[in-house]
């Protein structure tokens, strides 16, 4: 890629722009806490749906924070949180290979089968 | 696949409307563009938390100070969606904090004016929130899938924020005399800084547009200066102030309102560091990190002990 950006949009001044007269500071000596994902279930008889993520050091924490950070309008009834490191994923490069199989069953869907008008209730 | 092959594969998915998710291949450019947008906006929520917090304990009445308390903490929660959003590239939080405080970082330039009066309040809702606004709107529609959801999520919970300060104005502007200068004297300090949110000129690049090419953005800087300004020009009347600038008029051929030269000037003296409360920002941000310090080492701490407890139980 050889097009340099150099267009400071709104929200995007680039880091070299102008003069820091702050003084440096080295990096945060204390560890980090661990990264935890939120799930909100919206209303009673829906799914937990993903709504993001956050930092907590326990899982107390976590709760309390999601409550603060996604719920602040009544979204949810019911939230769970799981730290980030136990989720895996899929690989979006294998994605070819991994859901291919399925792309060629169409005899799975109900609109396969061509059957008479006059059948009802079907 | 060459990395021709796959700039190529990635370009396409963008023409077609299909979301950059964090696992995909992209370019280091557009991961690169992406992290410092997504936490120049993270710090923009967190800094833009200081000249709101300076009224809430001298909020003219309860009802006051309860809504500015909801939008500070609504600001404190969009910058930590935010800040989520610019994870997903390969950064930390601790880094991106690290940044901020050191001053490496940027945050947006209005948050280094101050806010002198509590119709200040009110026009910070109205016309910053209200710029922001329109950017925001756009970015819902970003190519990145976690900035363009984090976005969705925050402009539900922003148009409260643009109405509150309006109402605020319309409430002093049918007040005293007292009332009704404050008001206009608000408005005339807001404006031009406003306007310079947008950013510069889009005649100031010459070169090619890879952010509009990535779609990482959909409108120009002066595209969406314009349409804030034929909005806000319209909204005055109904506060019966006036905007401090006098070439302002409607242009009957283009369909839009004709403005006065903004003072670009001060737009980069502000970027430089040397806004009115720029200083005070950074030293504000840093003493309530470095005052949090223990409270983040005794959480850590208890964590940590509890799950001892726990693993010497289950034993």
């Amino acid at each position: 890629m050889n097009t340099a950006i150099n267009k400071y949009y709104y929200g995007d001044i680039p880091d070299g722009a102008g003069d820091n007269n702050s003084e440096k500071k080295s990096s945060t000596a204390e560890s980090a806490w661990p990264l935890w994902e939120v799930f909100i279930r919206s209303k009673q008889g829906l799914d937990h749906k993903h709504a993001g993520s956050l930092h907590a050091a326990d899982a107390e924490m976590a709760m309390e924070n999601a409550r603060d950070v996604y719920t602040r309008r009544q979204e949810g009834i019911s939230l769970w949180v799981v730290e980030s490191k136990y989720i895996h994923a899929s690989n979006p490069d294998d994605a070819e290979m991994f859901y291919e199989p399925a792309s060629d069953k169409v005899y799975r869907h109900p609109t396969f089968y061509d059957l008479p008008d006059e059948l009802k209730h079907m | 696949m060459s990395i021709h092959d796959l700039e190529k594969a990635f370009q396409d998915k963008i023409d077609k409307e299909i979301k950059i998710e964090p696992k995909d291949w992209m370019p280091e450019a557009y991961r690169k563009t992406n992290l410092r947008q997504i936490s120049q906006h993270a710090h923009s929520e967190i800094v833009g938390m200081l000249p709101e917090g300076n009224w809430i304990s001298r909020a003219p009445s309860l009802k006051r100070k309860a809504i500015l308390i909801a939008k500070v903490q609504d600001e404190a929660g969009h910058g930590l969606y935010l800040y989520s959003a610019a994870e997903t590239l390969g950064t930390s939080r601790e880094q991106m904090v690290d940044d901020l405080l050191s001053g490496k970082a940027k945050y947006s330039s209005i948050f280094n004016y101050p806010t002198l009066t509590w119709a200040d309040m009110g026009a910070v809702g109205w016309l910053v929130d209200g710029a922001a606004i329109l950017n925001q709107v756009m970015l819902c529609r970003t190519s990145y899938g976690p900035y363009a959801r984090a976005m969705v999520r925050i402009c539900k919970e922003e148009s409260f924020h643009q109405r509150q300060g309006f109402e605020t104005l319309l409430v002093l502007s049918k007040g005293t005399k007292e009332q009704r200068d404050m008001c206009q004297e608000a408005i005339n300090r807001w404006w031009w800084p406003s306007l310079m949110m947008f950013g510069p000129k889009d005649s100031e690049s010459t070169n090619s547009d890879q952010s509009m090419k990535w779609k990482i953005k959909r409108k120009t800087n002066d595209e969406l200066r314009q349409n804030f300004i034929d909005m806000i020009a319209e909204q005055i009347k109904l506060l019966g102030m006036t905007l401090p600038d006098p070439d302002l008029k409607w242009n009957e051929e283009r369909k839009h309102y004709d403005f006065g030269e903004i003072n670009w000037e001060e737009f980069w003296n502000v970027v430089k560091g040397n806004g009115p409360c720029n200083k005070q920002r950074l030293a504000a941000r840093n003493k309530a990190h470095d005052e949090g310090a223990w409270v983040r080492a005794a959480a850590l701490a208890y964590a940590e002990k509890r799950k001892n407890k726990l693993n010497n139980k289950a034993a």
